[in-house]
């Protein structure tokens, strides 16, 4: 199954998505990401029993605070799939891409830059 | 353990933004359990404070450490060596530690970052409820294991008063009726003699009524 999924993005692999934290979101965006996305397994599938709804909790977390720096919460989302199903995830990839395009670069990198130019 | 609920990331902003080195300084006791102001705590609202600063064009220096505890003046000297590395500090610690902290380094603003709500318990995944108001002379012995000053919204000791319909409060169809707790557990128990007996008036001065409270253990004092 050889399929297009977009190359801007880099793929960070954890055990469960329970594993995924606020903090490591927010830290994604300190350092420049323009957006996050998180993929689960399908709701009710967690081996872990509640790692993806911990994930989805810590998601909206996330957005909220993201909202409140000016980031925008909109630039973090989780999706839900089962790993057989890979031309959905490069569908959500594909999903993603195109609104993190749409919004434009995330502001705290805009800023990052001015300052480096600035120096 | 103690209490504490975060504060809204806009009323911190709004407290240190004259600063420009802000250390942000949890605690690792009951604030970290109760999810308000640990590690993980201090490191998110760090995050997010450094990425408001950035995006207004006005970066600062912001730092994260969290000690064992703030109640206690060794972990508190822990941070002296490097105080001055800073304008003000954001104390993710209860009201105990905020207090604590401004005695012992004078000339520092010492900002409260979380609420402090009161003494309870986790009695569910997000849920903290109160069980004990510090009154200082505990009725636990006679009422059942069930707080009638923390749990009873009138402070009843001679329950339940009219108000009571259903086991519930008549302050909020949520609010379990202390008095029915209480009745039910002397009942599970086979001491409802107990109810029977009449309360003698509660000496309240144990309570804030006589002014702040001290403990004075002159046999541990060394």
């Amino acid at each position: 199954m050889r399929l297009k999924i977009p190359a801007n993005f880099r793929i960070i692999r954890v055990p469960c998505t329970g594993k995924v934290d606020v903090i490591h979101i927010l830290r994604a965006f300190e350092k420049g990401a323009d957006g996050v996305y998180v993929v689960g397994c399908m709701e009710g599938d967690c081996h872990y029993n509640e790692g993806n709804f911990r994930a989805r909790k810590r998601v909206e977390q996330a957005a909220k605070i993201l909202d409140k720096v000016g980031v925008g919460g909109e630039r973090v989302k989780m999706f839900n799939l089962s790993s057989g199903e890979g031309p959905l995830f490069a569908q959500y990839s594909i999903e993603m891409n195109n609104k993190i395009m749409e919004l434009g670069p995330s502001p705290i990198r805009l800023a990052k830059q001015d300052k480096k130019n600035a120096a | 353990m103690i209490i504490a609920e975060k504060k809204p990331i806009e009323e911190i902003i709004d407290e240190v933004k004259d600063f420009h080195r802000i250390l942000i300084l949890g605690c690792n006791e009951c604030v970290t359990v109760c999810e308000a102001g640990g590690k993980k705590e201090v490191e998110v609202l760090a995050s997010a404070l450094r990425m408001y600063f950035i995006n207004q064009g006005d970066e600062k220096v912001i730092d994260e450490r969290t000690l064992e505890r703030q109640c206690d003046h060794e972990y508190l000297e822990e941070i002296r060596s490097n105080i001055d590395d800073y304008d003000a500090i954001v104390s993710l610690a209860c009201g105990v530690g905020v207090q604590f902290a401004a005695e012992k380094y004078l000339t520092m603003p010492l900002i409260p970052g979380v609420n402090t709500v009161c003494l309870g318990a986790n009695e569910d995944r997000g849920l903290w409820t109160e069980r004990c108001q510090a009154c200082g002379s505990c009725v636990l012995a006679r009422t059942g294991g069930i707080c009638p000053v923390s749990r009873c919204a009138k402070r009843v000791l001679n329950g339940p008063c009219g108000g009571s319909t259903n086991g519930k409060c008549e302050i909020s169809k949520d609010v379990d009726c202390a008095w029915q707790l209480i009745v039910d557990r002397l009942k599970a128990l086979g001491k409802m003699d107990d109810y029977e007996k009449v309360a003698p008036i509660k000496d309240w001065s144990t309570d804030r009524a006589g002014g702040p409270r001290t403990v004075t253990r002159e046999d541990v004092k060394i």
